[in-house]
């Protein structure tokens, strides 16, 4: 109901095509895409007049580093889809910058859209007439019942109920505090700092494994990772090479990845593909064999898809098979390598999927994205652990909640007052609950009366 | 005309009134109260003249959350924290380990005292009527928005009385029946007449009625007491009040006493439970679970050894004593016996028994949230009968019914607090959003604002309400006025007294600083409530913003009004059973209707989507 938040969101869907648009609408539209844009001719976005368009640069004004090449339109109220002023951003580096871009925009005070918020707004400001108003609110109600539906759908799958969970657990917490808060003649103890503390940073370990689910969420709905694995001189670099030389890559760097491990993206039919490499390929003339072998083991564990590289020109090593072994139970393609020379890998049973390659003639790379695509669409990816599709609305809930644990349990720390404690705990609680579609207010009375003996 | 007399002779009372308040327990004399003071011509009718403001129950006014609505009350200008300061003979500070927001007042009545001086204050109020009288029914015409329109009472004895408005605040007294063990008494509280008939008439009405269950315990001579076996509760010391209105208290001060029950006592109530009211199926309704008697105690709770009891002086011209905790319905010869187990009170006289009461209430979900009835026009409810307990919960809504009865009858718009704003906001918008299936207390658990909404503040939340009312006096609004500004002067004053080289604000953040803990000097001319203030303020600035800043979004959805004639058949896209539910509740506002249960944010985007459009 926050109708005068300023929205964003990536408005167009995404797959084929570089380019992408970020849609801003709200009172504050162009003064928060003026604090991340750089126009080329120097100038000021605020001063701007409606319905004009400005190339530049899309800034993080916080490291100063180019994000994208950008067109920004700024069309300012009433005349604009909303009826709200509006600014659109076409980036046109593909799904990473694009996506950065919009956390920016959050940065600097904008809100991600709800499913549906840009009409429901043209709608709320009446830019839409009666006669299209019912029609609207179809949109409005299917979406949300879509959405409803996924999440129930998540219930049975895992999140909500690893949600569930946490909740629960925070929930055992507040009652313990405010039994003792709303019952002070009642003989109840205020739980010691150790056990808040134990109770509260495990929870807070439960979030971050959540937190780790985003990264794979992510790839479900922004693309696959796929790990480049064999052992050394196999040609694992030369084919990461030939994929990108054919393609846009983005090299970024993931905080939190393995040191060794370098995640680049590609772009195949529109869909990005994340390529986990073993940045020690480059030179691994210095490296112990078994040294490459632990680095591709380290990048499948974490890989949807795993290519398997492999020299066709030589037979099979031990080391070969102990990276197959180690690949089994992924989706995995065996990327014989080398087609230009003779075969002599001879025959192996897994990985099923075997494609022929010569990175250095180009020839089957064809085949060979058009089967990683293949892949990608049939979902052939099998969640891994607690790995549920974490969306980005669900990573910033959960984000906040652990923002509110983090500052309970320095309040723990710092002896404060219990009841800021369980106010930060409640904080914690509504924002999870933002996930389930639950509250839990008369919970805590009805648990502390379950819990504790009561009564004068 | 009403629809069942039961008098053969009707009289028609000479006098006409704007206001006629049913019941003057808590509830009904802060009603009354506010009516007459407000400037309508208001009768108060109670089955005994000499009961009013009764406390049926233990004999203390406040504790956690029930002092906030206190003092609450006070900011509105109602008259229970007043009253309790003029006849307090104990006052003590919960909580005071913890932080402002959860420290809570209570104070121990001379219940005596209490009722004389609540008594006098009604008979020299102006515009108010005082009359001894039962009343059985209603006098009552076609509403113009509702199917009845309240124009009347009547009482047993005939007479008829002509108001525009009628306030009911029956308590425990429609339909009580008493349970001593297996013996059943009707009555509204020990020893006086139950009221019979007002149900009915409520019901004729339209209103749905449930039961409810509530208890007491025995009474003791204090004389009888062993106090080298008990432990004393002193008062405290530095006395604080609840009126912020009250300067000094000149009664003196008395103890309470702690002692508690052990394995014997549990042994012969175990040894009894087959003679329990509450566990032989003669009690067929809900109670308290925060109050449960001692025999659920003692089986809910097998693996406690022992229960807490206080043993609390019911005045000072008096040596009897009330025993906290050990409310029971169980016979009188298993009340005598567990009295003799408990060390300090093995040698007491038991001069009341304990007992349980059950009593009819209204289903509070019938109410709008300025405590009319969605069905009958000028009626408002408020008290217990709505489903609550406690004499703070009662006065609470008396006087917010009150003050809506006459703003009804002035044609003004309604007078609702919300969630944000005051305990008795949440109060009432849980009784009649969400209903109740126990006796409703208020605890600082249900409040989603508990840091804002704190005792030291009331009347800073409220008292402008009050004002504007005329409840609350130009000096009284001077006063506050002043505190204000000693808050800001003081909070500037630590901003710029440099101790230690930063400044006093600065340090008083420190998680491990308090107030206390800065030079004696900067505070010494301040109030402990403005020093609390102070330091909610400063030294949790963070927490407060951030729920100013929630209280500021709740605030977005309390104020999309809702009309009560709308029609939800309308809203395109609502589901049946959403709309069923919100017909059922008509609530006031969206805020209101998105917490009623059971509606999502869905159907509170599609109601917005139509308020809008039109």
């Amino acid at each position: 109901m926050s109708d005068k938040d300023t929205i964003c969101a990536v408005s167009t869907p995404p797959g084929e095509g570089g380019i992408g648009i970020i849609r801003i609408s709200g009172r504050d539209a162009v003064r928060i895409a003026g604090t991340i844009f750089r126009p080329r001719r120097g100038g000021d976005l605020q001063s701007s007049a409606s319905h004009t368009i400005h190339y530049g640069h899309v800034i993080d004004p916080c490291t100063a580093e180019t994000i994208d090449e950008v067109l920004v339109s700024v069309m300012r109220a009433p005349a604009t889809y909303t009826r709200e002023d509006v600014v659109e951003i076409n980036c046109h580096g593909g799904v990473v910058p694009l996506w950065r871009t919009i956390g920016l925009l959050i940065q600097a005070g904008a809100r991600q859209a709800e499913a549906g918020e840009f009409t429901k707004r043209a709608f709320l400001n009446g830019r839409i007439d009666l006669a299209q108003a019912e029609a609207v609110i179809d949109i409005i109600r299917a979406k949300t019942e879509l959405s409803q539906r996924s999440a129930n759908e998540q219930l049975l799958g895992g999140l909500s109920r690893d949600i569930s969970g946490l909740m629960e657990r925070i929930l055992r917490i507040i009652t313990c505090i405010d039994a003792a808060l709303d019952f002070p003649d009642e003989d109840i103890e205020m739980p010691s700092g150790e056990s808040l503390e134990e109770g509260i940073s495990s929870i807070i370990r439960g979030i971050d494994g959540l937190l780790s689910g985003y990264i794979y969420g992510s790839v479900l709905r922004e693309g696959v990772a796929a790990a480049i694995v064999g052992r050394t001189n196999v040609g694992k670099s030369s084919l990461l090479n030939a994929l990108l030389r054919q393609n846009r890559a983005i090299v970024t760097e993931i905080p939190g990845t393995t040191r060794d491990v370098i995640e680049e993206f590609i772009n195949i039919s529109g869909i990005p593909l994340k390529i986990l490499d073993t940045a020690g390929i480059r030179h691994t003339h210095d490296m112990a064999e078994i040294e490459g072998v632990k680095r591709s083991l380290a990048v499948i564990e974490s890989a949807d898809i795993v290519l398997i590289v492999m020299d066709g020109s030589q037979a099979l090593t031990p080391e070969d098979y102990k990276v197959i072994d180690k690949a089994k139970g992924k989706t995995a393609i065996g990327v014989i390598n080398k087609s230009d020379l003779p075969k002599m890998t001879g025959s192996f049973e897994w990985p099923k999927i075997q494609m022929e390659v010569s990175c250095l003639t180009g020839a089957g790379l064809d085949l060979l994205k058009q089967k990683l695509v293949e892949l990608m669409k049939k979902g052939a990816v099998p969640p891994g652990e607690h790995a549920w599709a974490v969306n980005r609305r669900h990573k910033t809930i959960l984000e906040q909640s652990k923002a509110n644990l983090e500052r309970a349990l320095s309040n723990v720390k710092n002896c404060l007052s219990p009841e800021f404690i369980s106010e930060d705990l409640r904080g914690a609680m509504s924002s999870l609950g933002l996930i389930t579609g639950t509250t839990y207010t008369e919970d805590i009375l009805d648990r502390i009366f379950s819990t504790f003996c009561i009564g004068k | 005309m009403s629809p069942n007399i039961t008098s053969h002779t009707r009289y028609n009372y000479p006098n006409q009134y704007d206001v006629i308040v049913i019941g003057a327990g808590h509830a009904g004399c802060e009603a009354a109260l506010a009516s007459a003071r407000m400037g309508c011509k208001t009768l108060i009718a109670t089955l005994n003249l000499d009961s009013i403001g009764q406390m049926s129950c233990n004999p203390a006014i406040g504790g956690l959350a029930k002092s906030h609505i206190v003092r609450e009350i006070d900011a509105l200008g109602g008259e229970m924290a007043k009253n309790i300061d003029k006849t307090a003979i104990q006052y003590r500070m919960l909580n005071t380990k913890r932080g402002p927001a959860v420290w809570s007042l209570r104070a121990q009545a001379d219940r005596k005292a209490y009722q004389q001086s609540m008594k006098f204050v009604l008979e020299t109020s102006e515009n108010l009527d005082m009359i001894q009288a039962e009343i059985i029914d209603f006098v009552v015409a076609k509403g113009e928005n509702a199917p009845y329109k309240i124009i009347g009472v009547q009482t047993r004895t005939g007479l008829v009385i002509q108001s525009k408005c009628v306030v009911v605040t029956t308590g425990t007294f429609m339909n009580g029946l008493i349970h001593i063990g297996p013996t059943q008494l009707a009555g509204g509280r020990i020893a006086e007449p139950a009221s019979i008939g007002l149900s009915d008439a409520l019901r004729r009405l339209g209103l749905g009625l449930g039961r409810l269950k509530t208890g007491t315990p025995p009474r003791i001579n204090g004389q009888g007491i062993e106090y080298d076996k008990v432990t004393e509760q002193p008062p405290d010391e530095h006395k604080e009040f609840f009126s912020y209105s009250t300067e000094d208290v000149n009664q003196p001060q008395v103890p309470c006493y702690v002692t508690y029950t052990n394995k014997n006592t549990h042994k012969i109530i175990h040894d009894n439970l087959n003679r329990a009211p509450l566990y032989t199926g003669q009690i067929k309704s809900v109670g308290p679970r925060y109050c449960p008697s001692i025999e659920v105690k003692i089986v809910k709770f097998a693996d406690k050894d022992r229960h807490q009891i206080f043993i609390e002086p019911e005045g000072l011209h008096t040596t009897e004593m009330y025993l906290n905790g050990l409310a029971t319905s169980l016979p009188q010869d298993v009340q005598i016996a567990m009295l003799r187990t408990i060390p300090g009170l093995a040698k007491a006289h038991i001069v009341k028994f304990g007992y349980a009461i059950e009593y009819d209430f209204v289903f509070p979900t019938q109410l709008y949230p300025y405590l009319e009835a969605k069905q009958i026009e000028n009626l408002f409810l408020a008290g217990q009968i709505n489903g609550t307990t406690g004499y703070e919960e009662a006065a609470g809504q008396g006087i917010m019914a009150g003050i809506n009865a006459v703003l009804k009858i002035r044609r003004e718009a309604p007078f609702i607090l919300d969630r944000a704003q005051a305990y008795i906001g949440v109060l009432i918008d849980d009784l009649v959003t969400k209903g109740t299936e126990e006796p409703y207390r208020m605890f600082t658990s249900l409040a989603e604002y508990r840091l804002l909404l704190r005792q030291d503040n009331a009347d800073m939340r409220l008292a402008s309400f009050g004002h504007k009312f005329g409840l609350i006096s130009d000096r009284q609004m001077r006063l506050l006025e002043e505190k204000k500004q000693q808050i800001e002067s003081l909070i500037m004053l630590l901003q710029t007294t440099r101790h230690q080289e930063k400044t006093c604000a600065e340090l008083l953040k420190r998680p491990e600083i308090r107030l206390s803990h800065l030079p004696e000097a900067l505070f010494a001319d301040y109030g402990p409530d403005v020093l609390r203030a102070v330091e909610m303020q400063v030294k949790y600035e963070g927490y407060i913003q951030r729920d100013v800043l929630r209280a500021r979004k709740l605030k977005k959805l309390e104020n999309k009004s809702i009309p009560t004639t709308f029609d939800y058949n309308q809203v395109y896209g609502l589901k049946r059973e959403a709309a069923e539910k919100l017909k059922n509740i008509k609530p006031v506002s969206l805020g209101q209707a998105s917490r009623i249960s059971g509606i999502s944010p869905c159907d509170i985007s599609l109601i917005l989507a139509h308020l809008e459009r039109k």
